[in-house]
């Protein structure tokens, strides 16, 4: 019996008249306008999460960065407060001994070493690095250059690995590489020169502004053998608490402390960071969603009011209809398609909107500006696309269902009554 | 008029008399307005009888329309039992009227209340379409109903290509689509001019003649002396209901 017949909807649709071409135009409009602004606004959000999550990158991928610092747990007879200081072959002892861990590396600085090349001269940070640092920390090599390898520090080669920013600074635009270069009076030659990143955290200052020398140089130099701080890779980021923990076991049994002991290092886990970071994007981009999908439920409105003049310039029309045996159906479908179709004809042309001012914004340089570099550039993807549908649709349907509904409250015997 | 051969005459008056079409006992109708209750129909007892023609008069506003939408099921009574062809209408589902608007009557307004959008060939075959009828039989069907009502010729054009009494005659070829139990018009004649209400009002007479049960307000004295039964309202009842032979 109950039979919805779409074709006699589609049919009834097709026969009904016409809306003022002006007024449909500006309620598409109002649409396009809304499914713009959603799409937009999503595409930035999407755009900023990725350029987020580079720069939370540029200090390295899924590690650790450990601080030596004092024993907090009574242990073997000695007493707390004792200080922990690693030496530089405990990052070999930990690539050895600590199971699922990608790679481990030391660094010791130097802050404000005098700096010389030519005439010209500069204070600047000075980091002696054992050869796993550049891969571990995200210092990745320029063309033509390379950063600190296993025979360097082996041979404790005076070699050294610039920053970006340092090396414009002293080189201006000449290739640093291969040139001279004093690190407080003492010959060094340049090997690389850092790639430039975007790095959103940071430790003692950022990488582009310091140079990386062998660690075994840097002991013979400066005479020093104590870790600042080591950084921790795990092979899977999940795994980084175990890998902690191993790594605690080890240098435990070397230093003799507690491996429970969980404040003998200062630890900033990237991973767990990155993931709260994570959160809060999520967060700005349904913010972001929720301002879209409101400026187009402003254009859904505008559907559903002229859906509602429709309905009552109609009245007689559906009177009609129904005098002559129409079921509920066959007077609301028609409605909630042509509702449907103005605001879908009207996301349709909102998303091309979309995608042109995407491509245009592509074409805006964002080098050399780390405003608009953060900003990143606004990225339209497939959940964003069926997100938008959804919304569309949604919009689409209520704009189309509380008119049909008052269309099918229509009372044909009152409806036919007058002129 | 050419029409009375093309109508099949197995529909005729050799039908039982006291084959009732319509059965109406205590029909009331008020009209909540809100602040007034109107009492437009109070406690109306009727009976029409297949191939019947039946004349409704009564002065402005005495319920004659109000019967007639209640008879055409576009309104529901506030009390009384309505039976058609024995079966009980009041208290029925909406889909179950709107069925019944398409197959059992056919309602013929004085406006005419054609769809403008389409031309009098779509607006005859819309209760068709309603009905279920296939495609390739709709199409002989419209041709022949325009046909009995003379416009064949017209059957491309819209609404407002077509005189008053034209726009009638596609009303009356509509309401004779599904072959309904009942014709129903209220006031068909009230928009025409005197002859082309005439024409009208013999097609009724004709329509009568081959065996179709009619029900027709009429405020035209001369029209209403025609049909061979008249009813006259007044005031919501029935005050009249005189049969000539
Ligand atoms: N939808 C309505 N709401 C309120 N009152 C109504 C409604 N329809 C009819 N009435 C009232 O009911 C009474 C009967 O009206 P109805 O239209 O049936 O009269 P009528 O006999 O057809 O009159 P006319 O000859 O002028 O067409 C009138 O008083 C009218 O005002
Ligand atoms: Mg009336």
């Amino acid at each position: 019996m109950h039979n919805p017949r779409i074709g006699l909807i589609i049919y009834l649709f097709l026969n009904s008249s016409r809306v003022q071409k002006k007024r449909a135009i500006l309620t598409v409009a109002s649409i396009a306008w809304g499914t713009l602004s959603l799409l937009l606004l999503l595409a930035f959000g999407e755009g900023i999460g990725i350029s987020t999550s580079t720069a939370m990158q540029g200090i390295g991928k899924d590690i650790a960065v450990l601080w030596p610092g004092t024993t907090s747990l009574v242990w073997q007879g000695l007493p707390p407060g004792r200080a922990v200081r690693p030496e530089i072959e405990v990052i070999d002892l930990l690539n050895k001994r600590v199971p699922g861990l990608f790679g481990a590396a030391g660094e010791i600085q130097r802050y404000s070493a005098v700096i010389k090349y030519g005439k010209i001269g500069t204070n600047a940070t000075v980091k002696g690095v054992t050869w796993g640092f550049g891969e571990l920390r995200n210092h990745i090599p320029a063309p033509g250059s390379r950063f600190i390898d296993p025979m360097d520090e082996r041979l404790r080669r005076r070699v050294a690995f610039l920053g970006d920013e340092i090396a414009k600074k002293i080189y201006g635009n000449v290739d640093p590489v291969g040139k001279e270069l004093l690190i407080e009076k003492i010959p060094y030659t340049v090997i690389g020169v850092m790639m430039p990143k975007v790095m959103m955290g940071n430790y003692n200052g950022m990488d582009k502004d310091q140079i990386c020398i062998p660690i075994t140089t840097f002991k013979a130099q400066f005479g020093m053998d104590r870790l600042h701080t080591l950084i921790i890779r795990p092979d899977h980021p999940e795994e980084m608490g175990a890998v902690l923990e191993g790594v605690n076991k080890v240098l435990g049994t070397k230093y003799g402390f507690d491996p429970a002991d969980k404040r003998v290092f200062g630890t900033w886990d990237t991973v767990e960071s990155s993931k709260s970071q994570r959160n809060t994007m999520t967060g700005l981009k349904i913010f972001l969603g929720i301002i879209g999908a409101l400026t187009l439920i402003i254009g859904g409105v505008g559907v559903a009011n002229i859906m509602y003049a429709v309905v009552k310039e109609r009245t007689r029309e559906i009177g009609v209809k129904m005098a002559l045996g129409a079921r509920r159906s066959w007077i609301t479908g028609p409605v909630v398609i042509e509702g449907m179709l103005y605001t879908l004809l009207g996301g349709a042309i909102g998303l091309l909107m979309a995608m042109a001012a995407i491509v245009l914004l592509g074409c805006i340089p964002t080098e050399g500006n780390e405003a608009l570099a953060m900003l990143g550039k606004p990225t339209l993807s497939v959940p964003i696309g069926l997100v938008s549908a959804a919304i569309l649709g949604f919009i689409g349907l209520a704009a189309g269902y509380f008119p049909a509904r008052r269309a099918a409250s229509i009372n044909p015997a009152e409806t036919l009554r007058y002129e | 008029m050419i029409l009375g051969s093309f109508f099949n005459t197995q529909k005729n008056n050799q039908k039982k008399e006291n084959d009732g079409v319509i059965s109406l006992k205590g029909l009331s109708k008020v009209y909540d307005t809100g602040k007034v209750k109107v009492e437009a129909l109070r406690g109306v007892d009727l009976a029409v009888y297949s191939g019947e023609m039946v004349a409704i008069t009564g002065p402005s506003g005495s319920g004659k329309s109000t019967l007639m939408n209640l008879i055409g099921c576009l309104d529901t009574a506030t009390s009384g039992s309505y039976l058609l062809r024995g079966e009980e209408v009041s208290g029925m589902s909406r889909e179950a009227l709107a069925s019944i608007r398409n197959r059992r009557v056919g309602f013929i307004f004085q406006s005419f209340n054609l769809l403008p959008q389409i031309s009098a060939f779509e607006n005859v075959e819309m209760p068709l379409i309603f009905g279920g009828m296939p495609k390739k039989n709709r199409k002989e069907r419209v041709m022949d109903l325009l046909e009995r009502v003379g416009l064949s010729e017209r059957m491309d054009h819209k609404p407002t290509e077509l005189s008053g009494g034209q726009m009638q005659r596609v009303a009356i070829a509509r309401a004779l689509a599904m072959d309904p139990d009942i014709i129903l018009a209220d006031e068909p004649t009230g928009n025409l001019d005197t002859g082309a209400g005439g024409d009208i009002m013999n097609l009724f007479i004709e329509l009568w003649e081959q065996g179709r049960t009619i029900l027709v307000i009429t405020h035209d004295p001369a029209l209403a002396k025609r049909a061979p039964r008249q009813v006259e309202i007044r005031d919501g009842n029935i005050t009249e209901d005189i049969r000539r032979n």
